[in-house]
């Protein structure tokens, strides 16, 4: 070293784990943002499946008060499903999922990148669109604020069981169907948690009991499912 | 202990000891099932609330029990066949993912045929339901995604990631009766304590549990040596087997 040859090691060192989760990050933003349709489509299919309810149910105040919180969250659950079969099927296809495998990187680490974009474009929009909901639902402001709350927390959590769907079928050609059925049951818990914060703080029930479980929900579907994507994405590229 | 966990890795050998099994398996269950089943439906007292209506719990209880051990056992296979390659845990997973779904549907559908003469409803969206009926989907998921891809070894290596994330759902079903104030009455049966019913009511019960395991271990060996006989169809000992007309 001391003599002043170059080194190998030094002439190839990989980018740190830290650098390759923004390039994977910026790219897939980069990416979003070209096709901006697609990222429109799942709001616009939120907001209509939302005005659904009050036209095919019941347009009462009271019945949309009560029951305003669970379909902005349905819907919001419909939409991330929607926009879930694109997060690996375009990089799959043109080839750039395999590259990505091969990297020295760790691959749960680009696989959390890919989520974060995907909840960046899909979840966030989501959660700004959701007090025009909620008033368009009759709900007062605090419950609002409540919703969004629940959203913030829920909505990551749905990109990253989401993504364990997506990786599992990202190989096959009937991808959006078998999502929803692979991951709808997962959804479960954190749509009740969800709904159940919104409904105690209606009811001006303390909430900080919900709200830390869906914390808790939220940091073990952080740790956890990119690591299980990973496994997956790998099991689906292995033919 | 470990000579038998490493020839569990070869089908042939896991082919002819279950053949010898089977038969035992078969007729340990089916006498434990008719046993069981006189015991507890006509000999049993009839509780002191529910009258004779409590008689479905021995099909019930049994019937959810196996249904979560069921895919305790799938996710447990999934880890073996992702750990170790074993061929014989992918193969297990592919044959008890729809009777794992049977059973789950006879505790909703048994739970229901309870749950109106006593609830007065068929059906209540209680966590104990309504996990349960997670775990039924579920079960659909695994089933799904093996019939989707055409592979076997990918099939069974995606479906053992699903079984692995889906047993968050296990311990939902356990504790839902205790985390949440339902109408579902806590567990029946539990290991480390004393049996609050009369022992003429449980020992049928114990009994019924037993007949269902041995009957799942039956239907579960048919369905592997099936499966394994599928997959190994172009190897030399099948060939043998099946020219000999050897069937068993």
């Amino acid at each position: 070293m001391s003599n002043g040859m170059p080194t190998i090691a030094a002439a190839t060192t990989p980018p740190s784990v830290m650098n390759t989760f923004i390039a994977v990050l910026k790219r897939d933003l980069t990416l979003a943002y070209r096709r901006r349709q697609d990222l429109v489509n799942p709001l616009i299919f939120f907001t209509i499946v939302v005005s659904l309810f009050p036209l095919g149910v019941s347009p009462e105040k009271s019945f949309l008060q009560e029951a305003g919180a669970g379909v902005v969250w349905v819907a919001a659950l419909l939409a991330t499903l929607l926009s879930l079969d694109s997060l690996f099927r375009s990089d799959f296809e043109d080839g750039s999922l395999e590259q990505i495998i091969l990297t020295p990187q760790p691959l749960f680490i680009m696989v959390l990148a890919k989520i974060c974009a995907h909840w960046l474009v899909t979840g966030v929009p989501l959660i700004i669109l959701s007090p025009m909901l909620g008033v368009m639902m009759h709900l007062d402001f605090e419950t609002i604020k409540v919703l969004m709350l629940t959203l913030l927390l829920g909505t990551p959590v749905l990109s990253l069981i989401g993504a364990i769907g997506a990786a599992l079928t990202v190989g096959l050609r009937v991808g959006g169907v078998l999502i929803s059925l692979l991951i709808l049951p997962l959804y479960i818990p954190v749509l009740i948690f969800g709904t159940g914060t919104v409904q105690a703080a209606a009811n001006l029930l303390p909430i900080d009991g919900y709200i830390a479980l869906m914390g808790a929900i939220f940091a073990l579907s952080l740790t956890l499912s990119p690591i299980a994507a990973a496994a997956a994405l790998k099991i689906s590229l292995s033919n | 202990m470990w000579t038998f966990f490493h020839k569990l890795g070869s089908p042939k050998w896991f082919y002819d000891i279950s053949g010898k099994w089977l038969p035992w398996f078969a007729i340990v269950s089916t006498l434990l099932l008719v046993a069981g089943s006189v015991w507890a439906l006509a000999f049993a007292p009839a509780d002191y609330q529910q009258g004779n209506s409590f008689r479905i719990i021995y099909i019930h209880v049994p019937s959810a029990i196996l249904a979560q051990s069921c895919f305790m056992m799938m996710a447990v296979a999934g880890a073996i066949g992702l750990i170790w390659k074993m061929k014989l845990a992918d193969v297990f997973v592919k044959a008890a993912a729809p009777v794992g779904a049977s059973f789950t549907f006879l505790a909703l559908l048994t739970g229901a045929v309870w749950g109106k003469p006593t609830w007065g409803t068929w059906w209540v969206w209680d966590a104990r339901l309504t996990s349960m009926l997670i775990l039924l989907f579920l079960y659909f998921g695994i089933m799904a995604l093996q019939s989707a891809i055409e592979d076997a070894s990918t099939a069974a290596k995606a479906s053992a990631v699903l079984a692995l994330v889906g047993m968050v759902n296990i311990p939902i079903i356990k504790y839902s009766v205790e985390w949440w104030n339902t109408l579902h009455q806590p567990a029946t049966f539990t290991l480390t304590e004393k049996p609050a019913m009369p022992a003429e009511m449980w020992v049928p019960l114990l009994v019924m549990l037993i007949g269902f395991y041995c009957f799942f271990t039956t239907v579960i060996l048919l369905r592997t040596r099936n499966e394994i006989l599928v997959r190994e169809r172009r190897t030399n000992w099948v060939k043998k087997l099946v020219t000999k007309g050897g069937a068993l």
